[in-house]
């Protein structure tokens, strides 16, 4: 079996007194769906943002395809092919949609300032290039009538489809979703699923916090539950559905 | 279907009749000098040219990156500052006024980085604080520094241009003509940056500063662009005021000067080129050829009513503080600005960026 393309060894991380995470361990295989879940507060979104360099660890290591990511910046950890969708959706309102796509496109791109300032062709290669894949990428998760549309004015499904489009317009090897399904419909998370399915498709391994078991189990190739910050189960989704200890962190002991 | 031109510099494309507005604009600026025979307001349209620049450089700092500056008119005094001491008779050195230009650019876009650096992590009225305070200290330095600087005189006898051996002398005909060439390429410089990487980073950190770095943008160096290329429009603007004025003194660069330009980027709609181009050509205007002809107005019916109070009154800032809230009161949003931000300013919805941070 070949090396993890992510993995996450040991990682604790305390804030003050509270420990938030304790001595996580994970591994993601390239090519997967890995699901990150537990009950609220167990610790998921910290993991994510110690991955993206928010937060330094207080101890272990990340690693991404062997290169260990501890320290670096959120933009270098973004450079490095981890991308990230927010819980609450972070989207740059006042920034029409493509616009928000070809943000999500900076690290691919090479345009100096000056080449910026004075449009080069260089420039304008460039430009015409990340236009037209940021286009694509809309056609791709069904948001190209909306191009020119301020993101702000979206409704909130497709705000949601846009996230995931800006956070995969870099090409990343990683991609981190967090709770991507929070808030819509059913019908609407079918369809985000559809979506998460086809960008791994496309070669991107993807990692998913969710907290909704259910919708995880039919997508995930394997699942890891946290609970107060510790790892309590991992395994194929179905071995994890009956583990005592999920049921017991998810319904309460004597459930 | 509309028939389209394409526009040179990367302007892009726009229809016929935009193209020739856009024609039939520059030509009345180029020809307002011949048509009108009036030096005085010559001069105050060229004057109006150098707050153009001002706010041109401090919509790039505001508008674009959204890092909300008070102490604009230091950059502006640095640049001034800058040709003044090479180019007159303070230490006798006459530098030539064209490479000087680019000159106090790059020294003001020095300054620009140096505030820049400690103020990377402030936002808003921090960020606000900090500005306003280096904008009260650079005045200060110039006015202490009389050794270097003519401390409260300042300096006089600053050069003239000369161009081809063309001296520009006290006309402001070409100093007008200078200004309108200085801003057509910052016109054209700003349309380019709005729409290109640069741009799209500054726009994103102003939108929400932790998904910007999250998608790659680099937060140190695109807000110190942001700084340095702000300051360097004030900084050539500087070199060319001094240059028309041939006499600079630091209480011209005061607070009022950097609130003033601030307020023409509210004023004409914050972010928007087209805002920010007539909200300064009216605010420079306004200041600098009505107003004080109001005063002049107002003076001479105390005079012929005996009237001693209306003789002195001065309602230039009462006038222009009164237009000032009138506009905030109807057209929050600047005279010039887009739908969305006419809807969230005028109904207050939440915007998905003013949503709580996912970070806990």
């Amino acid at each position: 079996m070949s090396a993890p393309l992510l993995a996450i060894e040991g990682l604790t991380k305390r804030f003050g007194g509270l420990t938030a995470v304790k001595d996580f361990t994970m591994e993601v295989e390239e090519g997967s769906i890995s699901s990150l879940i537990g009950p609220n507060g167990a610790g998921k979104s910290t993991v994510f943002n110690v991955i993206t360099g928010i937060y330094l660890p207080s101890a272990g290591d990340i690693r991404l395809g062997g290169v260990s990511i501890v320290g670096r910046k959120p933009f270098q950890v973004a450079a490095a092919g981890i991308m990230r969708t927010f819980q609450n959706i972070r989207l740059f309102a006042f920034m029409t949609v493509i616009e928000n796509v070809m943000v999500g496109e900076q690290t691919r791109m090479h345009a100096t300032p000056i080449d910026s300032a004075l449009r080069t062709p260089r420039a304008q290669r460039e430009e015409r290039a990340v236009s037209e894949r940021a286009m694509e990428l809309l056609d791709f998760v069904g948001l190209s009538a909306h191009a020119d549309e301020w993101a702000h004015d979206l409704p909130y499904g497709m705000q949601r489809r846009l996230e995931i489009a800006r956070a995969i317009a870099s090409g990343p090897r990683v991609l981190l979703l967090d709770e991507p399904a929070a808030g819509t419909n059913p019908v609407e998370k079918r369809e985000l699923m559809a979506l998460v399915r086809s960008i791994r498709d496309r070669g991107v391994t993807i990692v998913l916090i969710e907290h909704d078991m259910k919708l995880v189990m039919g997508i995930s190739d394997r699942v890891t539950v946290l609970d107060h910050g510790e790892k309590i189960s991992e395994g194929d989704p179905q071995s994890v559905r009956h583990d005592p200890r999920v049921i017991e962190a998810y319904l309460g002991k004597g459930a | 279907m509309q028939a389209r031109v394409r526009l040179p510099l990367g302007l892009g494309d726009v229809a016929v009749w935009q193209a020739l507005g856009l024609l039939a604009i520059i030509a009345l600026f180029v020809l307002y000098p011949v048509v009108d025979r009036n030096i005085g307001h010559v001069s105050a349209v060229a004057d109006a040219g150098y707050f153009l620049l001002l706010v041109f450089g401090l919509n790039i700092v505001v508008g674009f990156a959204g890092l909300l500056d008070l102490g604009y008119a230091a950059f502006f005094a640095i640049g001034a500052y800058t040709y003044a001491m090479v180019a007159s008779t303070q230490f006798n050195l006459h530098f030539n006024f064209w490479p000087m230009i680019i000159v106090s650019g790059c020294v003001a876009a020095l300054f620009g980085v140096i505030l820049g650096f400690p103020t990377l992590r402030l936002r808003g009225d921090y960020l606000a604080i900090v500005t306003l305070g280096f904008g009260e200290i650079v005045p200060q330095v110039f006015l202490n520094l009389d050794k270097y600087t003519g401390g409260p005189n300042g300096i006089s006898n600053v050069d003239q241009p000369v161009l081809f051996g063309y001296h520009f002398g006290f006309n402001p005909v070409p100093y007008y003509y200078l200004y309108l060439v200085v801003a057509l390429i910052a016109l054209v410089l700003l349309n380019n940056l709005r729409r290109s990487r640069l741009g799209r980073a500054w726009m994103a950190i102003r939108e929400d500063e932790l998904a910007a770095t999250h998608m790659g943008v680099n937060p140190v160096t695109t807000k110190l662009l942001a700084f340095a290329m702000g300051a360097s429009f004030a900084g050539l603007a500087g070199c060319i005021y001094a240059a028309k004025l041939t006499l600079i003194s630091p209480d011209e660069f005061n607070f009022s000067v950097s609130v003033t330009i601030l307020s023409a980027i509210v004023l004409g709609g914050m972010g928007s080129l087209l805002g920010a181009f007539i909200g300064g050509l009216l605010l420079a205007l306004l200041n600098f050829m009505v107003l004080p002809q109001v005063t002049n107005w107002t003076h001479a019916l105390g005079v012929a009513l005996h009237n001693e109070a209306i003789q002195n009154a001065d309602l230039h800032y009462i006038i222009y503080g009164l237009i000032l809230v009138l506009v905030m009161l109807f057209r929050p949003e600047g005279l010039i600005s887009t739908a969305s931000r006419r809807a969230e300013l005028h109904h207050a919805q939440p915007s998905t960026s003013a949503a709580a941070a996912g970070v806990k």
